[in-house]
């Protein structure tokens, strides 16, 4: 399996600068970076790419079992890192990704050297004596809205995403392909990320870990980018003037400068 | 303008003054839901047909609640993982399904449509939102969905079904089949059955059993037609054969007890009959006798020591059960150290093989025969069951081997 087929991998920047591996999140693909990428690449090797089951991965590579863990992603990313052979990469996760960014970083250290985590939650559901944004009956409410395929993902719902001559530097790959999932794969993914419970490893982490959370963010508060920086000894926390659960994409520069500055610092 | 000499059509006053309305009035009660948002969610404008569905006042929404907060959980992390970001991306995101919650806990299932509106210095100031009203397309959804489910639910109840069935058959099949060969002194045997079909009971059946006094009986058949009305008349024959034999009686007449007793069960008009070999195994001295009778079966191979694959001839052998006054005879060979006999039902004969399509026959199952000898009955049945494999789709018939053979001491 050529693995940089199936992760539709993309590289840009010098080859001698540090790995910088962008994971994307619950949602689109690696075009969520496509704001930050070109930045990061002027002083950092880039590395883009989608999980299998997302975006231009190959599809057909995608495995229910393989992905209902977050170590099945935490695998995917470490595949990426092997075909490369990076060595002290920086993993720059979005979301469920900074988790599984965790994971990836316990099983391979030679390889994962540095985490930046944008958004992260260890676990969404609220219990006693931790608030993660969600009640249980939310997070069913969720994935049964999934299974009945009555949100957008369901495959006769998906958008038709147009062709924006307003905006050609999106690009035509971008326009065609953005957001698009398939709707078992999103059931899958959903059901991995909202019910998986990863504050146990944050115990894990020994690299030096920088946390990104936003002002106002529907799916990760405030208060879990806290219990993540209180979680991981040294860790430093930033919290970006943005709204919403994508800075990479509402606040690019803002979330770029964080990265460089605390990579530059450590 | 219409032609000259034509009326235009005259429109109601109260028409005219409709028409007349405002923008501002047509926002308001638009058949759809309108609304603008900051880039950061928040509610700047709302129209009265939204505020209507959603029962909120406009005090409580414009600039006190996010977009988002209008959304179920579910809406609210979709929102978050693709919307935003794919108007973020693009500028304009349509037709996506969302659910909304109405103020009495109800939910209300929507299509929107939005687009970010830039200022002079193309920074994306607003976001434009049309909702529309889906809850007659969530009834539909709902409906396909729960068709989906009772198709897949009843898919699996037969699925489940089939299974059941295949079990009883293969139970049945297995009953109509010795479970394994008894022991017979001085002679080793080995069988083969190839079932074409796992839910179609085959026709095809074999025995070998002591008949108390060293001698052994066996015999190997083929019923006419297949399913339960074939396995009925397999296990008649089998029965009636075992029976027959262990009255003494000799093959011919073992035969002609079975016609009988086909003839008789079948007298109502629905005649089943079998081709069948039987045969008893005696001591003889260092060989071993055979005495065999043959109801119209194919017959049977004798594979010899010296190297020589000839069928045995047994003459005068009517069909089982199709004729009141069948005929059959008794012919009597023996197994010496090294020989081998191998009966067979006409499965292998009539495989279909070649490009033409031509049916295998006994010129090449008697060739195929004198490539094996001499061998053993294992050897034998190892062979002819690869020859079989090789066949492929050729081979659409149930097959039952059987090999009796004198090894050398």
């Amino acid at each position: 399996m050529d693995i940089l087929r199936r992760n539709n991998v993309r590289v840009m920047g010098p080859e001698t600068g540090r790995p910088l591996v962008l994971a994307h999140g619950f949602g689109c693909d690696q075009n969520l970076w496509r704001l930050v990428a070109p930045g990061l690449a002027e002083h950092y090797r880039v590395v883009l790419f989608d999980y299998v089951g997302s975006g231009r991965s190959d599809l057909a590579a995608w495995r229910e079992e393989r992905y209902t863990t977050l170590d099945g992603y935490a695998q995917d990313v470490l595949d990426v890192c092997e075909e490369l052979d990076l060595r002290d990469a920086v993993l720059v996760g979005h979301s469920v990704s900074a988790m599984v960014g965790v994971r990836a970083a316990a099983a391979a250290p030679g390889r994962i050297g540095t985490l930046v985590m944008v958004c992260p939650s260890p676990s969404y559901i609220d219990e006693e004596g931790y608030r993660g944004g969600f009640s249980a009956a939310d997070i069913e409410e969720l994935l049964d809205s999934l299974e009945a395929n009555y949100l957008g993902w369901s495959a006769t719902m998906a958008p038709v995403i147009m062709g924006n001559p307003d905006r050609p530097e999106l690009g035509e790959e971008l326009t065609t392909s953005f957001c698009a999932t398939d709707p078992e794969v999103a059931r899958v993914f959903a059901r991995t990320t909202f019910l998986s419970d990863a504050r146990q490893d944050l115990k894990t982490v020994t690299v030096p870990t920088l946390i990104l959370d936003c002002e106002q963010d529907a799916i990760a508060p405030r208060e879990v980018g806290a219990y993540v920086h209180a979680a991981i000894p040294g860790s430093r926390l930033v919290t970006l003037p943005a709204i919403g659960h994508c800075p990479q994409l509402s606040a690019p520069q803002a979330t770029a400068d964080a990265v460089t500055a605390f990579l530059e610092a450590s | 303008m219409p032609p000259d000499g034509e009326a235009q059509p005259s429109i109601d006053s109260d028409v005219v003054a409709l028409l007349e309305d405002s923008t501002e009035e047509l926002y308001e009660s638009a058949p759809c839901g309108y609304l603008s948002t900051l880039m950061d969610g928040t509610i700047v404008k709302i129209n009265k047909t939204l505020l209507d569905w959603l029962g909120l006042s406009r005090d409580e929404v414009v600039r006190r609640r996010r977009f988002s907060d209008l959304l179920t959980v579910g809406g609210k992390l979709y929102h978050e993982t693709h919307y935003a970001p794919m108007l973020r991306m693009q500028g304009v995101a349509g037709g996506i399904a969302l659910e909304m919650k109405v103020a009495d806990g109800a939910r209300l299932p929507v299509l929107i449509t939005s687009t970010v509106k830039r200022g002079a210095d193309d920074r994306p100031l607003l976001v434009r939102t049309t909702v529309f009203d889906a809850t007659d397309r969530r009834s539909y959804e709902r409906e396909l969905l729960r068709a989906r489910r009772e198709a897949e639910k009843a898919r699996r109840q037969a699925e489940a079904d089939r299974e059941q069935l295949r079990e009883a058959l293969a139970v049945l099949q297995q009953s109509l089949l010795p479970a394994s060969l008894p022991v017979v002194p001085g002679v080793e045997t080995a069988v083969h059955y190839h079932t074409a079909s796992p839910v179609r009971l085959g026709g095809d059946f074999y025995d070998l059993f002591p008949l108390g006094d060293e001698r052994f009986a066996f015999f190997l058949g083929d019923v006419c037609g297949k399913g339960p009305k074939a396995a009925a008349v397999t296990s008649l024959a089998r029965y009636t054969l075992r029976t027959a034999a262990l009255q003494g009686l000799d093959p011919e007449a073992v035969l002609s007890t079975l016609n009988a007793a086909l003839l008789e069960r079948y007298a109502d008009g629905d005649p089943r009959y079998c081709t069948v070999i039987f045969g008893v195994l005696e001591p003889e001295g260092r060989a071993v006798g055979v005495r065999l009778a043959s109801g119209g079966h194919p017959p049977a191979l004798m594979l010899r020591a010296d190297g020589v694959a000839q069928y045995l001839p047994t003459p005068a052998g009517m069909l089982v059960g199709a004729f009141p006054q069948a005929s059959f005879t008794t012919v009597r060979t023996a197994l010496e150290p090294g020989d081998t006999l191998l009966l067979y039902t006409d499965g292998v004969t009539e495989a279909r093989t070649g490009a033409d399509n031509d049916l295998y026959g006994y010129d090449a199952l008697q060739s195929f025969a004198t490539g094996l000898a001499p061998a053993q009955p294992r050897a034998v049945i190892d062979a002819f069951a690869g020859l079989l494999v090789g066949f492929g789709d050729g081979l659409n018939d149930d097959t039952a081997l059987l090999a009796l053979g004198r090894p050398h001491q």
